[in-house]
């Protein structure tokens, strides 16, 4: 993963609530069996409108994602972090995010960076006054600034850490892999295994 | 027991208890902790690039023993012996059963008794017991919380994660009581109480928490309500949803396939026997329901916490006092094609599927069975039963359910999600309405342009016979015709 610190690109507003994951991929673009070619099936119902905001050319390229609350609810497809990374997003601003959707963005280099209803207001506000403006987004300092206007966002300092880092998950856990194996070393004997398979009939 | 002292003298909520009895490594400075997990569940959408990563990493499946995958999410429920003629579908079948074969996990494939639904497949083979720890890439993993598991969806990266080291960092989460005393009357279900909990909490009411319900209307559910139940806490926003086992999770259990057997069970029972909350443990935030006043419950809106009581009306966005909500509701409105103020039993469906990880279990296929016998279905109406595995499907011809649903004018289907996502041919098409016993009426969720009102399996049997959004007692005013 590589390391995040700052960015600055077009910043796009979505003004909407309950974006769940199945409006950011439907499950018809699930089936791929790779994690690359989502960029076509980002809100891919939403942008048969051409009045849909990813579709008006100010905002082509944008990088940084300001969405309404509860942004990647429902289903836990991490086509959908795939698909904003896809199209070019390396960050989505909300005041609230779905749990699993925020945890699977820290894993693909995407910042979910939590603001306040009032913050999306104003930055949507500012966006759309100018559109194509550029906005940069701040790990370090935890801010986003757009012209005169700053916003804190929230983020947890683990998840912050390793964006910074570009740290990898797997790697990080296989250095407690001696301990890994003493906890398996006194699981009791009943805990179920899937293995050797057996049957009961009906 | 190998826990510290400590953590046994405070009284523990039961996600506190299976959370410290599976920790690998405390976190310190904010780092997550690592937790151990007991059991991997594994389909076709999710696993594929996790498999990959590992190959990338030359890295190996941890424990395929403690690693099992099914087909469900893309296969079809008509014509199983035939080669799947979606291409894509097929295509992620096949990487499945390549991955599956190369890394050594078990597979129930297309055909075979044990394939389904993977959150049926799991507690039919008696391998979600209590007091474990089951991740699995989809939402729904919650469901196996209904056993007393700590039972998380996960994304494919930790899918990866977990086929590689068997935990998953995690930070704790805050734990939430749901409590629900009463008795439900009869014609209202565990379906329609999930639906009045989360529209009284709202899709991110739960959000950063464990649910725990409770109460005595959850302790007189079967395991397949209380499935039901735990299956819909993610729509809530929360991380995973629990009951705490006792004599009817217990007796559910014995004689499964995993079950524990012999002295394995007395002994797993015993520990099983701890996990209840203890007395004065202190849960972050709790919601009280009463079950005596509740009432068939169905949703109109485009999110699952969009619902009412079905003899209310569509409600009036301008009644909504948050701007928010407010313009959800109206966006809601207009995909659904429905003015406020309509009696939602005024709703006329075209199609009503009974199906899901939500409600295929053999119970919900009896209870809709017993409402349709020696009736028709309404004209215009197209009904499709897609049981939750092969096994359920089997049980189902034993008791003769599938010449019900048959001899009633519904489709009888083979096992998978078929509908609730439309990845497989079962979808609707552009601007149909559907009474769906599944999980999620998002726009567009069971076919482009398809219109979706959640509802327990007895308001779809009583709306297909009906054509209308209807329940048992409105049958039983119309009389015996």
């Amino acid at each position: 993963m590589q390391k995040f610190t700052t960015v600055t690109g077009i910043a796009l507003p979505l003004r909407r609530s309950n974006v769940d994951t199945d409006q950011i991929i439907p499950a018809v673009y699930l089936k791929r069996v790779t994690k690359t070619g989502f960029e076509d099936a980002l809100f891919a119902r939403w942008r048969a409108d051409p009045d849909f905001v990813l579709n008006d050319p100010a905002y082509r390229g944008a990088r940084v994602l300001v969405a309404g609350a509860d942004f990647g609810t429902g289903s836990s497809r991490e086509h959908a972090v795939w698909a904003l990374r896809d199209y070019g997003f390396d960050v989505v601003l909300s005041p609230r995010f779905g749990d699993i959707f925020r945890g699977n963005s820290g894993k693909q280099g995407l910042l979910a960076g939590q603001i306040s209803e009032a913050d999306a207001q104003r930055l949507w506000d500012v966006i759309e006054a100018c559109p194509g403006v550029e906005l940069t987004v701040d790990l370090v300092s935890r801010t986003a600034r757009v012209g005169a206007l700053t916003v804190p966002f929230e983020i947890d300092d683990y998840t912050r850490w390793r964006l910074l880092e570009g740290l990898d998950d797997i790697g990080l856990t296989l250095r407690d892999e001696a301990r890994i194996a003493e906890f398996e070393s006194h699981r009791e004997p009943w805990r179920p295994r899937t293995l050797p398979a057996r049957q009961v009939s009906l | 027991m190998t826990d510290a002292p400590l953590l046994e003298e405070r009284p523990r909520t039961l996600a506190e208890k299976v959370w410290d009895k599976h920790l690998v490594a405390k976190g310190e400075n904010g780092t997550p902790d690592l937790i151990y997990i007991d059991l991997h569940l594994v389909h076709e959408v999710t696993s594929p690039q996790a498999f990959d990563g590992l190959r990338l990493a030359g890295r190996p499946v941890r424990r395929p023993d403690l690693t099992i995958a099914t087909e469900d999410h893309n296969t079809p429920t008509l014509a199983i012996d035939k080669p799947i003629a979606d291409l894509t579908s097929r295509t992620q079948i096949e990487t499945l059963r390549r991955n599956c074969e190369e890394f050594g996990i078990r597979l129930h494939s297309l055909g075979d008794i044990e394939q389904g639904i993977v959150h049926v497949v799991g507690p039919q083979l008696g391998l979600t017991q209590p007091g474990i720890t089951v991740v699995c890439g989809d939402s729904h993993t919650s469901t196996h919380g209904a056993f007393g598991a700590m039972a998380l969806g996960i994304g494919t990266s930790e899918v990866e994660h977990v086929m590689a080291t068997q935990t998953l960092p995690l930070k704790p989460f805050k734990t939430m009581a749901i409590t629900v005393d009463g008795t439900l009357r009869p014609g209202v279900t565990a379906k329609d109480l999930i639906l009045a909990v989360i529209a009284k909490i709202g899709t991110g009411g739960g959000q950063g928490y464990v649910l725990e319900y409770r109460g005595s209307a959850i302790r007189a559910l079967s395991m397949e309500g209380r499935m039901t139940i735990c299956n819909m806490s993610i729509e809530a926003g929360a991380r995973a949803g629990m009951v705490a086992p006792d004599a009817i999770t217990y007796d559910y259990l014995q004689g499964r396939a995993h079950a524990p057997d012999g002295q394995d069970w007395l002994d797993a029972v015993a520990y099983w026997d701890t996990l209840a909350t203890d007395d004065g443990a202190v849960f972050d935030a709790e919601v009280i329901l009463d079950a005596d006043t509740l009432e068939p419950f169905v949703t109109w809106g485009t999110n699952p916490g969009q619902g009412v009581s079905l003899s209310e009306a569509v409600p009036d966005p301008a009644g909504i006092s948050d701007a928010n909500e407010r313009s959800a509701a109206e966006r809601a409105l207009e995909y659904m094609d429905l003015a406020a103020g309509t009696p939602m039993k005024d709703i006329r469906v075209d199609t009503v599927f009974l199906g899901s990880c939500t409600n295929s279990r053999v119970e919900d296929l009896r209870a809709a069975a017993a409402i349709i016998a020696g009736r028709t279905l309404a004209p215009g109406v197209r009904m499709l039963v897609v049981p939750g595995s092969a096994r359920v499907r089997i049980e189902a011809e034993a008791e003769g359910l599938d010449k019900i649903f048959t001899d009633f004018g519904a489709e009888w289907r083979f096992a998978g999600c078929s509908m609730c996502l439309g990845m497989n041919p079962d979808q609707l098409a552009p601007g149909e309405r559907c009474a769906s016993t599944s999980n999620r009426n998002f726009e567009g969720r069971q076919g482009k342009g398809g219109r979706t009102h959640l509802v327990s399996p007895l308001v779809a049997a009583a709306t297909a016979i009906r054509g209308t959004l209807s329940s048992p007692w409105d049958l039983a005013q119309d009389g015996d015709k």
